[in-house]
C-alpha cells in the first residue's frame, strides 16, 4: 500500500487534470448552444475543422514549418543569449558597456523588430528567424545574468585551489551552477518564442500558422482560428512535457 | 609520485623545508574605503612530514594567509617558495563539495586530468567512504561531507594538507574519528600536515609545532616546538600547556 501510493497519487493529478479539460470544453459547449455559431463554434465544428485541415495536410504542413521557426530561432536566442548573459554576470565593464542597449532590446516591442527585420532583410526566412531571435534573447540574457552574478565564491576558490583546468572548470562548476537559470529561461522562452512566431509569420511568410491564422480571420472563420490554436498549443505543451520538463528534473536530480 | 621524491631527498637533508612563506606585508584595498592590514611580519616554514598548527584569534587574517600560502593570492609583499612539484591538498572549513557530482566524482575531479582514471578503491576503503562513492554530498552528514573533502586533498598524493578549523561544529564522536583519519592518513604518507584552528587544546594533542599569531594585523606571536610525544601527551599535560601558554601569550591564547 505504502508503496504505490506515489502512482496511485500521480493518476489522481492526471485525473484532476483530464476533468478540468472535460470541464472547459463542457462550458464552451454550452455556450456555443446559445450564441451565434459564427461567433462561437461548437467543439464539434472546431473538430471537424481540424480533421478536414488534417486531411488535406495543410495543418501538418502550417504546423511543421512554424515549429522549424520555433526551433530555429529558439536555438539562436538561447545560444547568444546565454554567451552575452554569462559575460555580463562575469564581468562588470561589460555590464556597464551592454545594460543600457540590452535594456533598450528588452522594451522594444516585437513588432517594431519585426517590421525592421523585414524592411533591412526582405520578407525572407532569415529576417524572420533573426527576428524572433533578437526578441528572445535579451530576455535569456538577462535571466543568465542573475546565474553568472550569482556563482558560489567557495566553490571558486576550491577550484582554484585544485587548478582546476578551464574546461573542468566550465562543465563541473559554472554550467552547472546555470543550469537552473537556463532551464527557467528555456521554459518561459518557447512559449515567447511561439506567440512572437506566429506575429512574424502573420506579417510576412507565405506559409505557417501564423499565415494561417491571417487567412482564415479574413474569412472570418471562427472554427479555424480556434482549431489552429488548440492544436498548435497542444504541440508546444507536449514539448515542454517530452522536451524540457525531463531537462528540468534532469537538472535537479542531485537536489 | 611527487610525495615518496620528496621523502627520499629530504631524509637527513638540513633545510627540510618544504615550503617558505614570507609576508612582510598584505593590504587590501577595497574601492570607495580605507585600505585594510591584514598580514605584517609573517613567517611560515613547514618542513618535511611535520605537523604544523596556526592559531590565532578569529578573524585574524588566517585565511588570507592560507590564499597566499596556496598561491590563490600574489598580491603581497613578499616571497613564497616552494619545493618543485609540490603537491598541497585543501581541506576547506565547510566541505566546498560539488553538490551536482557525486561523492567519488567530487575526489576525481581534483585530480589532474592524466590522473582520473586511477583507482580509488584504497582510498575509499580508507577512509570508509565505500558505500558513499555513487551519493550526492546532501545526502552526507558534515563528518562524512568532510571526510569526502579529505579524500579529495588525500587523492593528489599531497606532500603538505592544509585544514582550515577541520573539526568545528562536529560532536566529539564524529571529531575524534575525523581527527584520526586525518592524522592516520598523514602519517602513512608522509605528507607535512599545516592546521589552522584556535582551538589549543585540540593543536596541543598533535601538533609538533605551534605557531601563534596575533590579531589583526596577523603576525608571529612566537614559534612553540613541543617535544612531548603524543602518546605521552595526557590531559594534565594538556592543561598546564595550555596554563602555561595563555600567561605568556594572552592575546592569542584565551585564559580557560
Amino acid at each position: 500500500m505504502a508503496e504505490r501510493s506515489p502512482r496511485a497519487h500521480r493518476l489522481m493529478a492526471l485525473l484532476a487534470r483530464l476533468g478540468s479539460v472535460a470541464l472547459l470544453v463542457a462550458c464552451w459547449w454550452l455556450a456555443s448552444r446559445t450564441t451565434d455559431p459564427r461567433t462561437l463554434p461548437s467543439p464539434e465544428a472546431v473538430a471537424a475543422f481540424v480533421v478536414r485541415e488534417a486531411a488535406s495536410g495543410d495543418l501538418l504542413r502550417n504546423i511543421g514549418i512554424t515549429l522549424w521557426r520555433v526551433a530555429a530561432s529558439f536555438c539562436l536566442a538561447m545560444a547568444t543569449g546565454a554567451v552575452l548573459g554569462i559575460a555580463l554576470g562575469r564581468s562588470r565593464t561589460a555590464d556597464r558597456l551592454l545594460d543600457t542597449p540590452l535594456l533598450v532590446l528588452l522594451n522594444t516591442p516585437a513588432l517594431i523588430i519585426t517590421v525592421l527585420a523585414y524592411i533591412w532583410l526582405g520578407l525572407t526566412e532569415t529576417a524572420a528567424i533573426l527576428a524572433v531571435a533578437l526578441n528572445k534573447m535579451p530576455n535569456v540574457a538577462v535571466i543568465l545574468r542573475e546565474g553568472a552574478r550569482g556563482l558560489d565564491p567557495g566553490l571558486e576558490e576550491m577550484a582554484e585551489a585544485f587548478r582546476y583546468d578551464r574546461r573542468t572548470w566550465i562543465r563541473h562548476v559554472l554550467l552547472p551552477q546555470l543550469e537552473p537559470f537556463a532551464v527557467a529561461a528555456a521554459r518561459s522562452g518557447v512559449s515567447l518564442a511561439w506567440k512572437i512566431v506566429l506575429v512574424v509569420e502573420l506579417l510576412g511568410r507565405p506559409n505557417g500558422v501564423g499565415y494561417a491564422i491571417s487567412y482564415y480571420f479574413q474569412l472570418f472563420d471562427v472554427a479555424a482560428l480556434i482549431g489552429y490554436s488548440l492544436v498548435f498549443s497542444a504541440v508546444m505543451l507536449a514539448v515542454d512535457a517530452l522536451l524540457l520538463q525531463p531537462l528540468d528534473a534532469h537538472a535537479r536530480r542531485w537536489r | 609520485m611527487p610525495a615518496a621524491g620528496d621523502k627520499s631527498t629530504a631524509a637527513g637533508a638540513e633545510d627540510s623545508a618544504l615550503l617558505t612563506l614570507t609576508v612582510r606585508r598584505k593590504v587590501y584595498r577595497p574601492a570607495g574605503s580605507e585600505p585594510v592590514e591584514a598580514v605584517r611580519d609573517l613567517a611560515v616554514s613547514v618542513r618535511t612530514a611535520e605537523t604544523l598548527c596556526l592559531i590565532g584569534p578569529s578573524g585574524a587574517g588566517k585565511t588570507t594567509t592560507l590564499r597566499i600560502l596556496l598561491g590563490l593570492d600574489r598580491d603581497f609583499e613578499g616571497t613564497l617558495t616552494a619545493r618543485p612539484a609540490l603537491r598541497i591538498g585543501m581541506v576547506f572549513q565547510e566541505p566546498r563539495l560539488l553538490p551536482w557530482r557525486t561523492v567519488e566524482e567530487n575526489v576525481r575531479l581534483s585530480l589532474p586530468r592524466p590522473e582520473r582514471g586511477q583507482s580509488l578503491d584504497a582510498l575509499f576503503d580508507e577512509l570508509g567512504l565505500s558505500p558513499w562513492r555513487g551519493r550526492y554530498p546532501r545526502a552526507l552528514s558534515l563528518g562524512m561531507a568532510r571526510r569526502v573533502a579529505l579524500a579529495r586533498a588525500l587523492a593528489l598524493a599531497p606532500g603538505l594538507l592544509v585544514l582550515d578549523e577541520p573539526f568545528v561544529s562536529l560532536d566529539d564522536a564524529a571529531a575524534s574519528s575525523l581527527r584520526a583519519a586525518v592524522f592516520g592518513s598523514a602519517a602513512s604518507r608522509g605528507a607535512a600536515v599545516l592546521m589552522v584552528t584556535h582551538n589549543v587544546p585540540e593543536a596541543l594533542a598533535v601538533a609538533d609545532r605551534l605557531l601563534l599569531l596575533s590579531g589583526r594585523p596577523a603576525s608571529l606571536v612566537a614559534e612553540v616546538p613541543i617535544r612531548t610525544k603524543r602518546a605521552e601527551r595526557g590531559r594534565d599535560w594538556a592543561e598546564a600547556m595550555r596554563r602555561d601558554l595563555a600567561a605568556r601569550y594572552p592575546e592569542t591564547v584565551a585564559e580557560g
